[in-house]
């Protein structure tokens, strides 16, 4: 009697997480940005379509003096952030936290790093090759990049990341510690406080989302 | 006259013993105040590069770990914190070579708070550091630079 219990009850649990999983599997990531309505004639029909907020095609300087594009990223999620090397404040905190996801999964291919300096003047490609040494990035699945001060401001704003030249705050550049996880299509899919270790933690759970819907 | 000779010795071993008692609470409750203090001031001034738990960040900057470097350059260290560091170093059995910014802000008490905590956390044991000592520390790399 009792046995028959505990059975059932083991199965109604293993239902209970069987289900619970399937359900988590169907999750899926907003598209964040603006987006703008466009009407199409299909089949002699008009419908309206949306288009989302996309990062636009770039070229940047990488740390081994590549010039990398946009379509680098095309095959895999990347994460995104802006950083400068000689920042005493945010920027520590923020890659020892993208350090701990970049050794979670390097030498996954499907997952790409993208941290764009926004010290255009002193991080030149060497010191971003030593910078990223001393981080601990040993391949290339981590980019670390600089551009003009138009290039990478503009993309600043295409990331909706805050970035200002400011003499006033520690580094001389002020600026937001958001990672972005970009998607195959270069939509933003979600935003992150880098600084904060639980937001970090959401980061990877939904980076794991993306992963298995690109399946 | 016996017997109070052991009553005298008896509570004078007892006053020796309370006062030394007391010394020691005195010091620890220093200690524990300057440490409390100490940490507060090291999550908004340190912790972003050292880390929460002094371990630093790869080889860009060095951990708080490492007891004996701490202890070899203990009257160093206030001006260490207060204007910067450059230049190769060897910490915890790695080199570095990167740049500290200097915190001309800090006053000595603040320092003397940042270097109990660091200290006597994180594995460390160097014990107490008071005002004056930090005083006299700055006095040392000020006059040399100056």
């Amino acid at each position: 009697m009792q046995k028959t219990h505990f059975i059932a009850g083991l199965f109604g649990l293993a239902m209970a997480f069987s289900s619970g999983c399937s359900g988590s599997g169907t999750e899926k990531l907003p598209i964040l940005g603006s987006r703008e309505p466009v009407e199409k004639e299909v089949d002699g029909k008009i419908v309206t379509d949306t288009i989302y907020h996309q990062i636009p095609d770039f070229q940047l300087l990488n740390q081994d003096s590549v010039r990398i594009s946009s379509q680098l990223f095309d095959n895999s999620v990347y994460i995104a952030d802006f950083f400068f090397t000689s920042c005493p404040s945010i920027c520590p905190i923020m890659q020892r936290n993208l350090l701990e996801v970049y050794n979670e999964y390097k030498g996954d291919p499907r997952v790409k790093f993208l941290s764009h300096s926004l010290d255009f003047k002193h991080d030149s490609p060497a010191v971003l090759k030593a910078y990223a040494q001393k981080l601990g990035v040993t391949n290339d699945q981590w980019q670390f990049v600089t551009g003009t001060k138009a290039e990478i401001y503009g993309l600043a704003d295409s990331y909706m990341v805050y970035a200002k030249e400011d003499s006033n705050v520690p580094g001389g550049f002020d600026h937001s510690g958001y990672f972005l996880l970009v998607d195959k299509d270069k939509h933003i899919r979600g935003a992150y406080d880098g600084t904060d270790k639980a937001q970090v933690e959401l980061l990877r759970s939904d980076l794991e989302i993306l992963l298995k819907a690109n399946e | 006259m016996r017997r109070n000779g052991y009553v005298y010795l008896a509570f004078a071993a007892l006053s020796l013993y309370l006062l030394l008692q007391s010394c020691q609470g005195e010091e620890a409750i220093r200690k524990a105040q300057y440490t409390a203090n100490g940490q507060k001031l090291y999550t908004s001034h340190c912790q972003n590069c050292h880390g929460a738990k002094g371990e630093g960040l790869g080889a860009l900057y060095p951990p708080l770990t490492d007891s004996s470097y701490l202890h070899e350059h203990r009257d160093q260290l206030a001006c260490f914190i207060k204007h910067g560091l450059s230049g190769p170093i060897e910490v915890g059995g790695k080199a570095f070579n990167g740049e500290m910014p200097a915190m001309p802000q800090l006053t000595p008490i603040e320092i003397a708070y940042i270097l109990t905590y660091i200290g006597n956390t994180f594995g460390n044991t160097e014990g107490f550091y008071s005002q004056e000592e930090v005083q006299q520390a700055l006095k040392m790399c000020e006059n040399t630079a100056r």
